[in-house]
């Protein structure tokens, strides 16, 4: 657990001392989220109406931006290598590593969130289910770029095949994490959509270390 | 008395057979020096042995037991120094250490740092402690690997050239380190184009085991 945690560390120092961390995913989730006023026209009930969506998909691709170095760097110096001779399952050391990518990417968003939800128009009733359902919905989506970034690794242009990978596979969690905070703006129970996507984290959670484990083994040899 | 050994194995990367019918074996305080032509596969026998990559067949064991059986077991009792220095630019060289040196069981009771200074002392890099790994030169990092590896004892040593790019006096502080490493019952296996001074070590020659014209994809056929 100590390692665990170390590592972890080790990642959130990283991703600030480079400057690439939350900070890059978070402007791209404002200034994504901000251009779609221009594109579809100031009118509050629009706005309102597609602010849930807008948002998710904002989030979603924010979340990607950083992926492509999740094991990257690690892997051209070097470091993976020792960090898979450590005594410890490489899951772990998987594990630890998407815990330093949400905290640095997936809690920001969620962070700014509300914000853009105001600057929409989204009913505050949707505020609390919003938050919620991006807290549940990032967590999947870090564990399932995982997979994605340990198997792009060593092959040129990665950051298009990633997208390319993962993206189909991050399209439950929109469809349910939209569906929840529609439902809470309808007026309806939003119990279902959010169990849903409490399910797919629990199933990615051990899923998608081993299946990344698996990959970087592959990659190192 | 501890023993590391291989025996009968075969490596075989893209399709290709690197090496056959290999055998070694490694006593407590001795020492292996890999010899043989650029690409006879002495990297790829200290991947080998660090179980980083998977022998097409045969087996390497720690006193007799299969080292297959319990990778972790293996991993927290070897040191493995390749090609790659893993030293990250925006960490300074104390920071670098520290992680590495926290991740190793067997580290001294409490704060890891306590092993730390003195690593950097063997190597001569004492002063460069507070420095990011972005200004230091190839030797100066290579010496902060090598100091890696003094932080935290390991009864086995998997030096990967580890004089590349090593001064004079630094190949002679690393001589010595091998040297009271062996003194206090470790191993050494160390692959070498460079003169380095390893009293009574064993010599294995790569050639001897190559494989010529062996399958579809032998380059040299």
């Amino acid at each position: 657990m100590s390692r665990f945690l170390h590592i972890a560390r080790r990642d959130v120092r990283l991703a600030f001392r480079q400057g690439i961390g939350g900070l890059m995913a978070v402007m791209f989730f404002v200034l994504a989220v901000v251009l779609f006023p221009f594109g579809v026209g100031p009118e509050v009930n629009m706005l309102a109406r597609i602010s849930a969506g807008v948002i998710w998909v904002a989030a979603l691709l924010a979340s990607m931006l950083s992926l492509e170095q999740l094991f990257q760097t690690d892997f051209e110096d070097g470091s993976l290598e020792l960090l898979a001779l450590t005594p410890m399952p490489l899951e772990v050391v998987v594990l630890a590593k998407v815990t330093a990518h949400w905290l640095t990417t997936g809690l920001p968003l969620i962070a700014a969130a509300p914000l853009l939800a105001l600057l929409l128009h989204m009913n505050t009733d949707g505020f609390a289910v919003l938050i919620v359902a991006l807290a549940l919905g990032t967590l999947s989506l870090s564990l399932i770029g995982a997979v994605g970034a340990a198997l792009i690794l060593g092959s040129r242009r990665g950051g298009v095949l990633l997208s390319l990978l993962i993206l189909p596979l991050y399209i439950p969690v929109l469809i349910f994490g939209v569906g929840a905070v529609d439902a809470a703006l309808a007026g309806f129970t939003v119990r279902p959509q959010l169990l849903v996507l409490g399910a797919f984290f629990l199933a990615a959670l051990p899923l998608c270390p081993w299946a990344s484990a698996a990959a970087l083994r592959q990659a190192m040899e | 008395m501890t023993q590391f050994t291989g025996r009968n194995l075969v490596c075989v990367r893209g399709e290709r057979r690197v090496f056959a019918g290999l055998d070694f074996a490694v006593d407590a305080g001795g020492a292996l020096v890999l010899a043989g032509a650029n690409g006879s596969g002495k990297s790829s026998l200290l991947r080998l042995m660090a179980g980083l990559l998977p022998p097409a067949s045969g087996t390497l064991s720690w006193d007799g037991a299969a080292t297959a059986a319990d990778p972790e077991a293996h991993r927290a009792r070897l040191h493995y120094v390749g090609h790659l220095d893993a030293v990250k630019p925006v960490l300074t060289v104390a920071e670098n250490l520290r992680f590495w040196a926290g991740l190793r069981p067997g580290r001294r009771a409490g704060n890891p740092g306590d092993s730390v200074g003195p690593a950097l002392e063997t190597f001569g890099i004492a002063h460069l402690a507070d420095v990011p790994g972005r200004f230091l030169s190839a030797g100066q990092k290579r010496r902060l690997t090598l100091a890696r590896i003094v932080t935290a004892p390991a009864p086995l040593w998997l030096l990967d050239e580890p004089t590349t790019a090593l001064d004079e006096a630094a190949t002679a502080s690393l001589e010595a380190a091998i040297a009271g490493h062996r003194a206090g019952g470790g191993m050494v296996v160390v692959a070498t184009h460079t003169k380095m001074a390893v009293d009574g070590a064993r010599v294995l020659d790569l050639s001897g085991f190559a494989v010529r014209s062996q399958g579809a994809g032998a380059l040299d056929s």
